[in-house]
C-alpha cells in the first residue's frame, strides 16, 4: 500500500494500547511518517504528561496551545504536539457555552471533581470532543494522531459516548456526545491503531481490545503495530568454531560469553515469533512491525529510523483495505 | 506490613506475589492483596474472581507457614466500609443504592488506591498474618495512594454540597441563594438528573464523614509507622523511571521511607569482553558466523548500558534503599514455580548471597 494512501485513510488516528508498550514512541512515528509524505500532522497527548516533545530531540511538555515540534522541511511537512486534557478541555467548553464565570467556580471549589464523579465519562467526552473540534476546524492539519491513555482504559474512552447518549437526555453534553459518537464510527473520520509487544499478556490485552473497540465502540482499527521485536540474527551456537573459521583468536571465557548472549538471542527470537503468530491467528489484523532499538531512551533519530521501517511494513500491506475483525461487522467503502 | 509501589506496567503485581510467596516459603504466614493480575498469574493464585477474603494458596510451605491471596474488589471494600459507618441499615442501603454513590465506588480516581490501603489496614487490625504485601494501582498524573485517603474525605466534605444543604437545617438563605444559581448552571450544563443524585448522595451520607476521617487518620498513621515497608518497583525504561523518580520524591515529601527498589526485568549482562564488540570492522569481518555473534553482543551491550543509566539514577535518588535486580527472565511468571524463581532473584544479592540471611525475617521491608 502506498505510504501518502496509508495515512490519509482518516483525518483522526488513535494510538491506543497497554501501559509500557511504545504506544506514545508509535505515535510519534505514524506522525513523522504522515509529515514525510506531505501530510500537515498534530500530535495529540491526552494525559499531558507524555514524553512526546523528547522524540523530537525537544524538552519539556506539550502545553494546551499548539507548539512546532518539527518544523517543515524539504521533504516533510509541519509536526505540532499539543496537550488536551479534560481540565484545559472543560473550562473551555464552557467559555465557548458563555459559562466563563461557572467554569472558574467549578475549578475551585472542586464542582468538577463532583460532575466528573456524578458522570464517568464526562471527562473522555470533553478530551473526544475538542479532538472532533479540531478535526472539524482541519485548518492547517491534514492528520491528526492521538496518544490515547494507558492501560484497559482505552475501551471505555471511546465507549464513552455510546453510554453517554443513555444516560443524559438533553443538554450540551448530550449534543458533545452524539458529535463524538459520529466521528468515532466513522472511518473516513476516525480510526484506532492498537500497538502491542511481542509478549503473552501485551498480545493477550491487544486481542481482546480489539474485539472490544469493534463491537462496544464500533470503531474502526488500522493494521496493528507490533513494537519492539528483536531483530532477527542467524547465530552460531558454537563462537569457537566461529571465530577460528573467521580468523580470530577467542579466549574460552570470551566463547562462553558470546555463547550465553546468543542463546539469550535465540530463546527471545523464538518467543517473539510464537507470539506474532498467535497474534496473527487470534486477531485478523495485518501487522506492521516496528524494531526494538537497543536503547531505553529513543530521541529524533531514533524516530526516524522507525519511521523508515513503519513506511516499509505500509508498502507491504496489501492495497486493499482490511476487514473488520468480524467478518460480520461494518466494511468500509474507501476505495 | 509490605507496600509495592511504582509505575504501571513494570511487574509490581508479580513482584508482591513473590514476595509474599518467599515469605510464606520461609514459614511465615502471608497474604498478597493484588489487583487485577494477568489471568495465568491469577490462577496461579487461585484467584478466579474479585473477592474480598484472603484465600488460602497451595504451595511447599512449611510447617506454621502459608501463603494466601485475594484480589481486591473496590466496590465491595468501599461498600463494607459504609456498612461500618452507617447509623443503621436504612442509610446503608440508601447510600449503596445511590447511583452517584455506584460511580464513586466505581469510578472516582483514587478510590481503588484508598480501597487497597484500606484492606491493608484490615488485614493488618486481623493479626491474622505475619506479613501483608500489598500490590498498587498504576499511578496517574498527580494523585497515588497516599493522597487517596485525603483526597476521598476531601471529597465527601465538599464545601459547596455542605453549604447548599445547609439552608435546610441552619437557614443561611443567602449562601444558599448564590449556590442554588450556581448549581441551575450546572445542571444546565450535564443535566438536572445528575444533579439531583449527588444531592441526595450528599444527604444520605450526612454523619458518616466522621467516621470515614478518623479511619483515615489511622490507616494514614500505619503507613508512616515502622512496620511498614516501602518497595519501590521499576524498570529499566525512560518513562518508568521518570515516574518511578517522581514517587520517591512523593513517598519523601510525605516522611516515607523506601526500604528497597526493585528493577525488574533487567537485560542480563554477558561479560563479552568490549575490545571484541568495539573495533568497527568486527561485523563486517564475517557476518555470516563470527560477525553475527559479535552484532548480538553489541545489541545487548548497547541496551544493558543503556538500562544500567537508568538504575544509577534511580539507585542515586534512594540511597538509603537496598537495590534488587530481578533479571529479564526467559517466559513470563505465571506459576508458583515462576513466582519462587522470582522470589529467589529478588532475595539474592548479585554475589549469590541470600538477602534474607542473617536476618531473622526474609523480606526487605522490615527492619
Amino acid at each position: 500500500m502506498e505510504t501518502r494512501a496509508f495515512c490519509s485513510q482518516s483525518n483522526v488516528v488513535i494510538v491506543a494500547g497497554k501501559g509500557g508498550v511504545g504506544k506514545t514512541t508509535v505515535a510519534a512515528t505514524l506522525a513523522l511518517t504522515a509529515a514525510r509524505c506531505g501530510l500537515r500532522t498534530l500530535l495529540v497527548d491526552v494525559e499531558g504528561t507524555g514524553s512526546l516533545p523528547a522524540l523530537f530531540g525537544r524538552a519539556g511538555r506539550l502545553d494546551y496551545v499548539a507548539t512546532t515540534l518539527e518544523p517543515p522541511g524539504s521533504d516533510h511537512a509541519e509536526i505540532t504536539g499539543r496537550a488536551v486534557t479534560p481540565d484545559d478541555a472543560l473550562v473551555e467548553y464552557l467559555d465557548d457555552h458563555g459559562l466563563r464565570r461557572v467554569s472558574k467556580r467549578m475549578a475551585t471549589t472542586g464542582t468538577l471533581e463532583l460532575v466528573a464523579t456524578a458522570i464517568p465519562g464526562i471527562k473522555d467526552i470533553l478530551v473526544l470532543g475538542k479532538i472532533k473540534q479540531l478535526e472539524q476546524a482541519g485548518a492547517g492539519t491534514d492528520l491528526i494522531v492521538v496518544d490515547a491513555p494507558a492501560a484497559g482504559h482505552a475501551v471505555s474512552f471511546l465507549a464513552t459516548a455510546r453510554g453517554m447518549l443513555d444516560a443524559i437526555g438533553v443538554g450540551p453534553i448530550r449534543s458533545q456526545s452524539a458529535d463524538v459518537l459520529e466521528l468515532i464510527t466513522d472511518p473516513e473520520r476516525c480510526q484506532v491503531m492498537l500497538v502491542t509487544l511481542p509478549e503473552e499478556t501485551p498480545v493477550n490485552e491487544a486481542v481482546e481490545t480489539a474485539f472490544l473497540l469493534e463491537d462496544r465502540a464500533g470503531v474502526k482499527l488500522t493494521p496493528v503495530v507490533v513494537n519492539g521485536l528483536v531483530p532477527t540474527l542467524e547465530l552460531s551456537a558454537d563462537s569457537a568454531t566461529a571465530a577460528r573459521d573467521a580468523g580470530v583468536g577467542l579466549s574460552g571465557q570470551a566463547a562462553v560469553a558470546l555463547d550465553a548472549a546468543a542463546s539469550f538471542r535465540r530463546r527471545r527470537q523464538e518467543l517473539q515469533a510464537a507470539q506474532v503468530s498467535r497474534l496473527a491467528a487470534e486477531l485478523p489484523l495485518p501487522q506492521l512491525h516496528l524494531p526494538l532499538l537497543w536503547t531505553t531512551d529513543p530521541g529524533r533519530a531514533e524516530l526516524g529510523s522507525l519511521a523508515d521501517e513503519l513506511a516499509g511494513g505500509i508498502a507491504r500491506l496489501p492495497p486493499a483495505a482490511h476487514q473488520p475483525v468480524r467478518a460480520t461487522g461494518v466494511t468500509s467503502a474507501r476505495p | 506490613m509490605i507496600v509495592c509501589a511504582g509505575p504501571g506496567g513494570v511487574g509490581k503485581t508479580t513482584t508482591a506475589a513473590a514476595i509474599a510467596v518467599h515469605a510464606a516459603v520461609c514459614g511465615r504466614r502471608a497474604c498478597v492483596v493484588t489487583i487485577d493480575p494477568a489471568r495465568r498469574l491469577a490462577d496461579a493464585l487461585g484467584l478466579a474472581t474479585l473477592d474480598n477474603d484472603p484465600r488460602p494458596v497451595d504451595g511447599p510451605w512449611p510447617a506454621g507457614g502459608g501463603l494466601w491471596a485475594l484480589m481486591l474488589d473496590t466496590k465491595s471494600t468501599f461498600d463494607d466500609l459504609v456498612r461500618r459507618y452507617a447509623s443503621g441499615p436504612a442509610q446503608a442501603e440508601a447510600i449503596l443504592a445511590n447511583r452517584f454513590y455506584r460511580n464513586i465506588s466505581g469510578a472516582l480516581s483514587g478510590t481503588q488506591e484508598y480501597m487497597a490501603v484500606e484492606k491493608l489496614f484490615e488485614l493488618h487490625e486481623t493479626d491474622r498474618f505475619d506479613l501483608v504485601v500489598v500490590d498498587t494501582p498504576p499511578t496517574r498524573q498527580a494523585l497515588d495512594f497516599l493522597d487517596a485517603p485525603r483526597r476521598l474525605v476531601r471529597f465527601l466534605d465538599n464545601r459547596i454540597f455542605r453549604l447548599l444543604m445547609m439552608p435546610t437545617r441552619a437557614g443561611l438563605r443567602a449562601a444558599g441563594l448564590a449556590t442554588q444559581l450556581f448549581l441551575r448552571t450546572v445542571s444546565r450544563v450535564v443535566g438536572g438528573e445528575v444533579v439531583r443524585e449527588a444531592l441526595a448522595f450528599f444527604s444520605a451520607f450526612e454523619g458518616l464523614e466522621e467516621g470515614f476521617r478518623d479511619r483515615t487518620d489511622r490507616v494514614e498513621a500505619l503507613l508512616r509507622s515502622p512496620a511498614t515497608g516501602f518497595v519501590l518497583v521499576a524498570s529499566p525504561r525512560a518513562g518508568a523511571t521518570g515516574e518511578a523518580v517522581y514517587f520517591l520524591e512523593r513517598l519523601e515529601e510525605a516522611g516515607v521511607e523506601v526500604a528497597a527498589v526493585v528493577e525488574n526485568r533487567v537485560l542480563p549482562h554477558f561479560g563479552v569482553p568490549e575490545e571484541l564488540t568495539s573495533g568497527k570492522d568486527a561485523a563486517t569481518r564475517d557476518p555470516g558466523g563470527f560477525g553475527a555473534l559479535i552484532a548480538n553482543a553489541a545489541d545487548l551491550g548497547r541496551l544493558a548500558s543503556s538500562e544500567e543509566h537508568h538504575i544509577a539514577v534511580l539507585a542515586g535518588r534512594a540511597p538509603g534503599a537496598d537495590l534488587v535486580r530481578v533479571p529479564y527472565l526467559d517466559d513470563e511468571v505465571h506459576d508458583m514455580e515462576g513466582l519462587l524463581d522470582v522470589g529467589r532473584h529478588l532475595f539474592t544479592d548479585r554475589a549469590g548471597r541470600r538477602r534474607d540471611q542473617p536476618e531473622p525475617t526474609p523480606d526487605p521491608g522490615e527492619r
